[in-house]
């Protein structure tokens, strides 16, 4: 397999691009393996990976339905951010953002990974309050962040509406310079084609239908491709994973919502930050492309349908709008969404589930994509130990059980309020 | 946007009405000391991809709570019908 470098670059440009090897190998299932991970999104990937490198596992498979990186790993709006506040959450996400950082180089495939910055605006002298905590939190965390006022704010983002008719007139921001952005596909892509140079058989086109089952014990998966026998099973299936876990019997403190995301025509650059609105909930960036990119609340209900509903497109413009007045003169291009595993208390799941061989990595809510690299590290170290991670110890599902929820927004148990 | 039938109103557009969640869970005693029992109530669901028994608050019309069935897939309404203690999908 190539390394990818300036080189290789220069070389295959030269020879007009037609030299370029395939990035990972089409593998065929197997009939065993030591591990099998369901779901080809980048925490399926990115476990399989770790898996393989970290803990020297050497027979793993990841089996998608579709193509890699099709579920929301391919549809989100890909903000990276570590501004968390509850203990069990800062740890965990700061480290997902060190592995961000190096991640182009670990993966050697460019992940375009922007560290722009991200301003979590406040509209009211409480919010500043509250945003002023949250940073002190992070800092005595080692996580950086820092408090802004309105001339600091609109110094950097002179587009938002500071006019005297504003609805939600902005009166500073929480400021994470280290949030960004990352191409989302390119994640996908790069744990997959790293995952499969440490051996790692990537099948796509291969639907997991039921797991097979021996004494109690899971022993393998069933699938559209035949029956594969494994040594552990993990769940990475965002949005289904109430659906998988059925399978085994388990029912567990997850609702699979619906999240809209959409992009409007290309502008020019008037935007080089990501933005989240504090007076409602919605979030902007500006891509490469020139699209303002945005999404904003669930649909509200129990959903699988991956289409999106109507209300929220009025509400999201409606957000828009009071917040970027000129997007009125700008049309959405595309309207897209994604199913997610919406949590009683907003928080993940990764762990060993109550039956023996299977393992649990969903819940992941409207924010799962910038825990991708610290997903998959601590995913694969609870496979391969049978024990959690350090970093995700709080994120076993007994936390209901003991009342320990990880609220981060003190919502309640509400799943489509987190 | 969803249509739901209210038995008390009609059909009515799904802004009108707050979403409450699956209803196949019933309220525990109020004297149970089971904590796994309402660890189920308050925490589990039963999140079919499918036809799902739910509850649907009719906030903006006559203000009464209903047990709607609906499919998650296809959005299609089965059934609406008045919540009533005791009643499960
Ligand atoms: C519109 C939208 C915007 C978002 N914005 C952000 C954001 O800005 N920042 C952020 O951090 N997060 C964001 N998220 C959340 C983030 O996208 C997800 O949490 C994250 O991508 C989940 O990754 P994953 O690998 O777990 O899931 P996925 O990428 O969905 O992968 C799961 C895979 O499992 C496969 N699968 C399902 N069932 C089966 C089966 N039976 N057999 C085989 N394969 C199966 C699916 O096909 C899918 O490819 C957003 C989500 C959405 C929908
Ligand atoms: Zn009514």
């Amino acid at each position: 397999m190539t390394r990818y470098s300036a080189l290789s670059l220069i070389r295959n440009a030269l020879a007009g691009n037609r030299g370029w090897p395939r990035a990972w190998r089409d593998a065929q299932p197997r009939a065993e393996y030591d591990v099998v991970i369901v779901g080809g999104g980048g925490h399926g990937l990115a476990s399989a990976y770790y898996l393989a490198r970290e803990h020297g596992v050497s027979k793993v498979a990841v089996l998608e339905k579709g193509y890699v990186g099709g579920g929301n790993t391919g549809r989100n709006t890909t903000i990276v951010r570590s501004n968390y506040m509850i203990d069990g959450n800062t740890r965990f996400y700061e480290w997902s953002m060190k592995l961000w950082e190096g991640l182009s180089r670990d993966l050697n495939f460019n992940v375009m990974f922007s560290q722009r910055g991200q301003l979590n605006l406040c509209h009211s002298k409480a919010q500043m309050d509250a945003a002023a905590r949250r940073g002190n939190i992070m800092r005595l965390n080692g996580i950086d962040a820092e408090l802004l006022s309105r001339h600091e704010v609109r110094r950097m983002a002179p587009i938002l509406d500071f006019s005297d008719r504003a609805r939600f007139p902005i009166h500073g921001a929480l400021w994470q310079q280290r949030a960004g952005t990352a191409r989302h596909d390119a994640v996908a892509w790069g744990y997959a084609r790293a995952a499969d140079r440490h051996g790692v058989d990537i099948i796509q086109q291969c639907e997991v239908t039921g797991l097979i089952r021996d004494q109690g014990r899971v022993v393998g998966v069933d699938t559209t491709r035949g029956p594969i026998r494994a040594g552990k099973v993990g769940l990475a299936v965002a949005g289904h994973t109430s659906e998988l876990a059925a399978m085994a019997g388990l029912r567990l403190p997850i609702e699979t919502h619906l999240l809209q995301a959409f992009v409007t025509e290309p502008v020019k650059p008037v935007l080089d930050v990501v933005v989240a609105f504090g007076a409602a909930h919605l979030y902007v960036s500006q891509s490469d492309h020139g699209g303002l990119v945005m999404g904003g609340d669930l649909d509200g209900y129990n959903s699988y349908e991956q289409r999106g509903d109507l209300p929220i497109v009025e509400e999201t413009m409606a957000a828009v709008k009071s917040l970027l007045p000129l997007v009125s003169r700008l049309r959405i291009l595309r309207q897209w969404s994604g199913v997610m595993d919406m949590t009683m208390d907003g928080s993940p799941i990764i762990c060993k589930a109550p039956v023996d061989g299977l393992y649990i990595n969903g819940g992941w809510c409207y924010g799962g994509f910038k825990a991708t690299p610290a997903s998959g590290w601590c995913f694969a170290h609870t496979i391969a130990n049978d024990r959690a991670h350090d970093l995700s110890a709080r994120f076993t599902m007994e936390r209901f059980h003991r009342g320990h929820q990880l609220d981060e927004k003190g919502m309640g148990p509400i799943p489509g309020a987190h | 946007m969803l249509r739901i039938a209210c038995p008390y109103c009609g059909e009515r557009d799904q802004v009108e009405f707050a979403y409450g969640g699956d209803a196949s869970e019933g309220f525990p005693e109020l004297a149970d000391s089971d904590v796994g029992r309402w660890t189920k109530f308050v925490f589990v669901r039963e999140n079919p991809r499918g036809v799902h028994g739910e509850y649907w608050h009719h906030q903006y019309g006559c203000r009464q709570w209903l047990r709607v069935v609906r499919d998650t897939v296809t959005h299609q309404v089965h059934s609406v019908a008045p919540a009533r203690q005791g009643d499960r999908t």
